[in-house]
């Protein structure tokens, strides 16, 4: 396997039995790869099972059928996720849709932060903790006032930030980050975007970023799959997928992108993209080295781009 | 003729808390009238959530009105008590959080949630309920309807339980929508189709909308009127061409040079420098003036009335002034059409 890869995914299901009439699948064969110093953006409908793809990366469910790999270890395999559990603790981070939401309420913004460094007794001396959190702090653009508030008493983005921070706080190689900006305003968002590209720019961290705003993903991803009903319906560089969509649910969610400008955005025609019209046997069909998309659609004709 | 749905007028409340007042919302006045729909938006912690949820009075103890009155539909309902606002709620009044898992009980099937609200606001049998639910479910855009309605909120993912809320919130036919960041949770194909399924609701029922988001795609798609808030106070307000197309308060033009979409990819994003004050001790002047490269020197020390631009279009901010120096405003927006 490629030394520079960090993360690989491979037909990987995840169906979740509700009871004996309702088996749920939710990931039905996803299969993507992320090198060193990429951040690759995952898209798609609400429910098309984007969360449930970061979960069973992590090993928060065992996964129903295909392997991951994290820096070329099966962690699929329950006996190697052991022998590595440390390195994946340590090295896989994630900031979960509602991380900010989810802080212990209890506990105060210092505490939160270096939680993962004391559990996982990463730093012993003090002096050096410390120091640490200073720097962490900095880095998310907190000031050390906010050491020692609750999250109860510091705004959603601040609280947002403290998550990162302590994500952050294990210098991981991966870190997973599920929907990290879409509850918080504009303004912010940018700041914790710049931060995202400048953490990778100098630490060369890797990035999983699932997010709703196309124009976010534009603007920091290499790389972007599009989700749709727990399968990939197409993948490329995002240079690739925005200029030149050739799956018609990506030309439809690139058309329904809102855009702030009043007059056209109340003119504008949507694609329509209708579900039912998909075949179910489709296979990955490869446009480029840079752009596959799958074939489930009837009116597709096989354009290759190179 | 426009017909007041709700007014606000000099709306102010706070927050007592140990290490003092917090002053969440100043000053508010506005009026939203009848089939109309009002976006508000504005940074993290200006007072969006505050002020509409005082006017549902669904806030902690700690808060009180400090001035001002809240009339809606022709009514002062200022002082009501909780008694008359549960009549009120989800009735006339309805809502839809920033957290659905606020409005829904984890325990309890998505369909029983729905038509137990539903039964609460509407003299109709529990079959009857029943078939409006998954009526509205399907609405929301929920596959298989009649599926999801026996299942707990934890098997629905993020977007789909934003959705159950808002179905929730519509069944009972109410006269004025607070909807609180209700699509940003959706992808952008939903979102859409909420957007356009909230305009064609206020069309066919005239329905009223406090529309609450900080995605300006959203709201250049879905207001007649926006209002910008910042610590606690309107700072801009007009018809959405009048805020998008020409927005006056230097507030505004720093949001709409941090859009993303705005900006090539690879580059800068622009953001605004510093933080939204601390509510605790509001400074005396123009809270923004600490953050506004424009700002005069009586920036600190007054607060800045609101200046007329046209009858639709008002801002508070002193570079209105007569007396001030024109400023040249940078370019923000360019219109896609031209
Ligand atoms: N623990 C679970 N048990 C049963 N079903 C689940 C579970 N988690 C998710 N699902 C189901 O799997 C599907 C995918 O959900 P998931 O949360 O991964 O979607 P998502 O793409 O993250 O959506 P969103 O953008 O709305 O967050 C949904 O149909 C959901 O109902
Ligand atoms: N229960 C409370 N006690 C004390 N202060 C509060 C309380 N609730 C809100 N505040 C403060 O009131 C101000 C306005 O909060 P509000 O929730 O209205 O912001 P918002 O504009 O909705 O922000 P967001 O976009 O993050 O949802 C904030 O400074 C907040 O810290
Ligand atoms: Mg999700
Ligand atoms: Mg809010």
């Amino acid at each position: 396997m490629n030394a520079e890869m960090i993360l690989s995914v491979s037909q990987l299901h995840q169906h979740f039995q509700i009871n004996k009439d309702l088996t749920i699948k939710a990931v039905n064969g996803v299969s993507f790869n992320i090198r060193k110093g990429e951040v690759v953006g995952l898209v798609g409908e609400t429910g098309s099972g984007k969360s449930t793809v970061a979960r069973s990366i992590m090993g928060i469910y065992p996964a129903t059928q295909g392997e991951v790999y994290f820096k070329g270890n099966k962690i699929t395999d329950k006996k190697v996720y052991h022998q590595n559990k440390e390195d994946i603790h340590n090295n896989m981070q994630i900031i979960f849709q509602d991380s900010a939401a989810a802080l212990n309420p209890r506990m105060t913004v210092a505490e939160i932060i270096l939680e993962p460094i004391i559990v996982n007794k990463l730093m012993k001396d003090k002096n050096k903790i410390q120091q640490k959190l200073d720097s962490l702090l900095l880095e998310v653009g907190l000031d050390h006032t906010y050491k020692n508030k609750y999250p109860v008493e510091i705004s959603g983005g601040q609280r947002q930030r403290v998550a990162i921070a302590r994500c952050l706080s294990t210098s991981p190689d991966l870190i997973i980050a599920d929907e990290p900006i879409a509850s918080l305003d504009v303004s912010i968002q940018a700041q914790i975007i710049t931060l995202f590209q400048k953490l990778q720019r100098e630490h060369g961290f890797s990035f999983l970023l699932i997010a709703h705003d196309l124009s976010i993903i534009k603007f920091i991803c290499d790389k972007v799959a599009v989700m749709l009903n727990g399968r990939i319906m197409e993948i490329g560089t995002t240079k690739e997928i925005f200029s030149h969509p050739a799956h018609p649910y990506t030309q439809s969610l690139l058309s329904a992108v809102p855009v702030p400008d009043p007059i056209y955005e109340r003119s504008k025609v949507l694609i329509d993209y209708d579900v039912k019209s998909a075949n179910e046997e489709a296979e990955m069909v490869e446009l480029s080295p840079k752009h596959s998309v799958l074939n489930n659609f009837q009116s597709f004709v096989l354009q290759k781009s190179y | 003729m426009a017909e007041p749905m709700l007014q606000l007028k000099n709306l102010s409340v706070s927050f007592d808390t140990k290490n003092g007042e917090v002053e969440a919302v100043r000053d508010v006045s506005l009026t939203l009238n009848k089939g109309e729909i009002l976006a508000i938006v504005g940074e993290s912690g200006c007072g969006k959530t505050v002020m509409s949820q005082s006017v549902l009075k669904l806030l902690p103890k700690t808060s009180r009105i400090k001035q001002g009155r809240i009339i809606v539909d022709g009514e002062d309902i200022t002082d009501y008590k909780e008694k008359e606002m549960r009549k009120l709620r989800g009735g006339v009044l309805s809502m839809v959080f920033q957290d659905p898992m606020t409005t829904l009980n984890p325990t309890i099937p998505i369909g029983k949630q729905i038509t137990e609200s539903i039964m609460k606001h509407n003299k109709i049998s529990k079959e009857e309920a029943k078939k409006r639910g998954v009526e509205m479910l399907n609405l929301v855009g929920i596959n298989q309807p009649e599926e999801m309605f026996a299942l707990q909120p934890h098997f629905f993912s993020g977007g789909m339980r934003q959705r159950c809320v808002l179905a929730i919130a519509l069944a009972s036919n109410p006269k004025i929508l607070f909807a609180d960041e209700a699509t940003t949770a959706l992808d952008v194909t939903v979102q859409a189709k909420i957007l356009n399924l909230l305009l064609d609701i206020r069309d066919k029922t005239g329905i009223s909308i406090v529309f609450i988001s900080h995605d300006l795609g959203v709201v250049a798609k879905i207001a007649d009127r926006v209002a910008v808030m910042y610590a606690g106070k309107i700072v801009e307000i007009g018809t959405a061409a009048d805020v998008f197309y020409d927005p006056r308060h230097p507030y505004v033009w720093g949001l709409m040079a941090a859009l993303p979409s705005l900006t090539k990819a690879g580059a800068c994003l622009a953001t605004i420098p510093g933080m939204p004050p601390v509510m605790l001790n509001p400074p005396p002047g123009d809270a923004f003036a600490v953050r506004n490269k424009f700002a005069l020197a009586i920036d600190y020390a007054e607060m800045p009335p609101m200046y007329e631009i046209s009858p639709t279009h008002y801002a508070a901010t002193w570079l209105l002034d007569e007396k001030s120096p024109q400023i040249k405003r940078p370019i923000l927006l360019k219109r896609m059409d031209q």
